[in-house]
């Protein structure tokens, strides 16, 4: 019936239309030459509370001073992975994203962001040294963006239930651990890098290095640890509040955390503690990246001047729980919130600390530490990932 | 219809259990705005009016709450005449399609809300939309269509099909019929779905997260975000027992309208 | 008693007078008037997105996740039988779904018949509104408030009983059976209302005693909206990953597998996520045959 021909051509229209579609990988794009007009608007991509118009808490607001300075009015969209992020940015639809690691890798492979001019940024020489040119958001010598912050992923545990600190990962992937059932583990499939880089200390014969470039074999091992590490688990988390919530109530003893927790968590009255095991561990920087199709670039260049000048990396810094990129925010930190520790407990300024952070970066078939053409690229991350949540 | 009492005291029994547990929780949700600690745990460690102060001051519920109105609102629209144009279309013809057509216009509420989500978001993505409010108003009027539909066909079943042929014997046409006699005795039923396709559109998350853009935020986002930030999760606690509270309203304005009908539906005696 | 009858004059006729009977002449553009715009809206919006994420499913991703290379082929539905882990989420999704929907059934029947047969009309209204007013509280509030009831230690029913289910599958099921109750109540509701007091009292004065009542007329007429309340339940169990999150503990489901993907692999995401659909198009299409479409 005519109702019926009419139906099938429109679906068949329809899926032609999903068929075509622009298949050309997005060139990286030349960097900026000098920052012109504000063009009045700027879409970000960003993590919770980077980007605080004063909407959460009147107190902090780091926003409408921006637009009121430069006339760029900032519209934000809040992420809650790094694989939102990267999923957002390949929309074309935003100007600047602030990628971690394990992003940014991928942001620069697939051309979605441009190459950055660190010479218009006034305060990129005040940054530390040990976040720039690294491989998250560098490449053949070419910038890709302004470091923002940092943080580890620490090991915390209850100190009313944990006897005797601990001072290795092996508490947490120890199949036979007292805690079973009030562990917890970041839930994300970058976590396998964890897995790994506990390996490399506990078992050398594997021959780890970078745990974000693993072999075959690496790899499997690191899947078959967190296979064995699934049945302590309680949960895991990659909402911080979650987390926290669980080790103040109790029903979570120990597991990787970030700072930021520990920090709410011991305010509200649970007895912590965090250490760095002597394995090391992974960790988080976040770099603001331009897209190579930003329709607002001026505006964006200007953020990210902006971002990153002692008094707003202070507040950013002090609100979100991290190390700031910029050191000259600690001094700020102590004018604006009375607190001079912020910066120690959170070790900004000790580089020797942030070397020895495996920050998170995503595995490629062509090894980041560049040493061969076999690791385990990240869509097998993904799939090892659900498999091992089982 | 006699009940021995011992029937009566079972029924009422347990619909108290059941009603205590529907409402046990959420008098929990209302101790929790009051409590001193920034974080959603038991038991409550002191009171304050702080969470609540907040709430009230707070400029990014109330454009988060404009945002789901305008969402609500525009999809409540769209859904009304589309779902009032094909229960008129099911009800009056039989034609190739009606059984497809019923089943098409249910499977956006029947499937889990993050197929819908993800196959719209995909969608507007090949199509080079930018997500937006229009997006979302149209994600969302997608699965308030059923809604509509379904209470409209209710109480097309339930009116007398003499009264539109009187109307025609005195001499009305089409339109004038439909204006003077049919839609007065739809409109209740108008009003009570709409409010239910109003309050699922309000509450709705899922489909949301994947078709909203930069910037735009609907209660319920902006209620999830705060509950990612361990400073302020009470002042979500505050807002869900306002609705809660202010919510009566329109529920017992449904309730009034379609007394004797069904609570939703119109009913179908 | 004059009465004045109205005649169609038969001078110049209104635009809807024409409109009218030139609809009335071609049943069929009325038809197409009224189904037109609603057709059109679901097929290219809904089913046509349907459609193009099924074909998403048959592409794949680049190896170093950068993108999405548009090549047919069935990799991912070959991932999807291969690997064990993904029949064993779905089974345990379906099954959670089912065990939510007895759940939920169970508590609904008895509430719904105090309301519908039980009480009189000013208690009624009362009692259907208080049934409702839960749904509008935030459901991400209410799930995230469970995770204080049923954490073990230190949650509510922990403090008060000294026993709690804590995070996991047995949470997880009174979770969902708590936040999706009212949506089974309503039809069951709906449906004894429709159900005519005449048929219990006919059953009483032919001698039979409540509960055989019960059983053998009220339940077999309420099949159609017990049913209907069920696709509620069921398909929002399917579906469900946000409170998986929250009270699941680690448990894995349909909904958290597809959305952990939908950023790093749609393709794969996609795939899975037909699971889901074609459990409740089969589900749908089975029960239309109980008339459970019309109680929805």
């Amino acid at each position: 019936m005519k109702t019926a021909r009419y139906c099938g051509a429109l679906v068949a229209i329809t899926l032609l239309a999903s068929a075509c579609g622009d298949d050309k990988k997005a060139s990286g794009g030349e960097a900026l030459k000098a920052i012109g007009d504000g063009e009045k608007a700027l879409n970000l991509i960003v993590w919770a509370g980077y980007a605080e118009d004063g909407s959460t808490l009147p107190d902090y607001d780091w926003v409408h001073p921006f637009q009121d300075q430069t006339g760029c009015v900032v519209k934000s969209k809040i992420a809650a992975t790094s694989d939102e992020m990267f999923q957002l940015m390949s929309t074309n639809q935003y100007d600047g994203v602030s990628a971690s690691g394990d992003s940014s890798v991928r942001l620069i492979d697939a051309g979605l962001v441009a190459p950055v001019n660190t010479a218009l940024i006034k305060n990129y020489a005040d940054l530390s040294p040990f976040l720039k040119d690294q491989k998250y958001n560098s490449r053949d010598g070419k910038n890709y963006g302004i470091p923002h912050g940092w943080g580890a992923n620490y090991l915390m545990w209850r100190t009313d239930v944990v006897a005797s600190p601990p001072d290795s990962w092996s508490v947490v992937f120890d199949k036979t651990s007292p805690y079973a059932g009030k562990v917890t583990a970041y839930d994300a499939p970058i976590y396998i890098a964890d897995a790994a880089l506990y390996l490399k200390t506990a078992q050398p014969d594997l021959g780890i290095d970078d745990p974000y470039s693993l072999n075959q074999k690496q790899f499997d091992a690191a899947v078959a640890l967190l296979k064995d590490q699934h049945s302590i688990i309680g949960e895991y988390w990659n909402d911080y509040t979650k987390t926290q919530s669980a080790f103040e109530q109790g029903s979570t003893v120990i597991g990787t955390t970030w700072q930021v927790i520990k920090n709410l968590a011991t305010t509200n009255g649970a007895p912590l503690e965090t250490v760095v095991p002597k394995e090391g561990s992974t960790g988080w920087s976040d770099t603001w990246m331009i897209s190579s199709k930003a329709a607002h670039p001026n505006c964006m260049y200007m953020w990210m001047d902006y971002i990153t000048s002692p008094k707003v990396q202070a507040q950013v810094a002090y609100y979100f729980g991290e190390a700031p990129a910029n050191p000259k925010a600690c001094a700020e930190i102590a004018t604006l919130y009375s607190d001079t520790t912020h910066c120690d407990v959170f070790k900004a300024t000790d580089e020797s600390f942030a070397k020895s952070i495996s920050f998170w970066a995503t595995p490629r078939k062509s090894c980041l530490n560049g040493k061969g053409n076999d690791c385990v690229p990240f869509v097998d991350w993904i799939k090892a990932w659900t498999e091992i949540k089982g | 219809m006699q009940f021995t009492r011992r029937v009566r005291m079972l029924f009422g029994g347990m619909t108290g259990l059941v009603l205590a547990f529907l409402y046990v929780p959420l008098l929990i949700i209302a101790v929790l705005s009051f409590n001193t600690v920034s974080s959603l745990s038991w038991p409550p460690k002191g009171f304050t009016l702080k969470w609540w102060q907040s709430a009230m001051h707070s400029t990014g519920a109330r454009d988060a709450l404009i945002v789901s109105l305008k969402t609500a609102a525009g999809a409540t629209a769209i859904a009304l005449v589309l779902g009032l144009l094909a229960a008129l279309a099911v009800h009056r013809f039989t034609f190739f399609g009606r059984e497809s057509l019923n089943l098409m216009i249910v499977l956006p509420i029947a499937l889990p809300g993050i197929v819908t989500g993800i196959a719209l978001n995909a969608a507007f993505r090949q199509a080079g939309f930018e997500f937006g409010l229009l997006t979302l108003i149209i994600a969302h009027a997608t699965f308030c269509i059923v809604v509509l539909y379904n209470t409209m066909l209710a109480r097309f079943r339930r009116l007398s099909p003499n009264l539109e042929e009187a109307s025609a014997d005195l001499g009305a046409h089409t339109f004038q019929t439909f204006r003077y006699v049919t839609f007065p005795l739809l409109r209740t039923a108008l009003l009570a779905g709409g409010l239910l396709a109003f309050g699922l559109s309000f509450d709705e998350i899922v489909v949301t997260t994947f078709t909203s853009g930069a910037g735009l935020e609907t209660l319920p986002i902006w209620i999830f975000r705060n509950l990612s930030r361990g400073e302020q999760q009470p002042i979500d606690t505050v807002v869900a027992t306002v609705v809660m509270l202010l919510s009566v309203i329109p529920v017992w304005i449904a309730q009034r309208l379609t007394s004797g009908d069904g609570p939703l539906t119109g009913g179908t005696r | 008693m004059t009465s004045t009858i109205v005649t169609p004059s038969p001078g110049p006729s209104s635009p809807g007078q024409s409109a009218s009977r030139w609809f009335h002449r071609h049943p069929r553009a009325r038809l197409v008037s009224l189904i037109g715009a609603p057709a059109a809206w679901m097929l290219v919006l809904y089913i046509g997105s349907l459609a193009s994420l099924f074909l998403t499913s048959l592409y794949r991703l680049n190896d170093d996740g950068s993108g999405i290379q548009k090549v047919i082929g069935a990799q991912n539905y070959r991932t999807l039988i291969d690997k064990s882990v993904y029949l064993d989420v779905a089974v345990r999704t379906v099954k959670i779904a089912v065990i939510v929907t007895l759940v939920d059934m169970v508590l609904a029947l008895p509430i719904a018949f105090f309301i519908a047969k039980v009480v009189g009309t000013r208690w009624r209204r009362l009692l259907v509104a208080a049934v409702l007013v839960p749904l509008w509280a935030s459901y991400l509030v209410k799930a995230f408030s469970w995770r204080a009831i049923i954490g073990s230690p230190g949650g509510v029913l922990d403090r008060t009983f000294g026993v709690s289910p804590n995070y996991g599958e047995v949470g997880l099921i009174v979770v969902l059976a708590y936040l999706w109750l009212p949506y089974m109540i309503v039809p069951i509701y709906s449906g004894l209302e429709r159900l005519p007091d005449s048929l219990l009292d006919a059953s009483s004065d032919l001698g039979a005693h409540f509960g055989f009542t019960f059983r053998r007329v009220v339940l077999p007429l309420l099949l159609p909206s017990i049913v209907a309340g069920s696709v509620f339940t069921f398909s929002l169990s399917l579906g469900d990953y946000i409170a998986v999150d929250l009270v699941g503990g680690k448990t894995q489901v349909i909904g958290s597998v597809v959305f952990d993907n939908f950023s790093a692999d749609l393709p794969f995401a996609a795939a899975f996520a037909v699971v889901p659909v074609i459990v409740m198009v089969a589900y749908i299409l089975g029960i239309r045959r109980t008339g459970a479409l019309d109680n929805l």
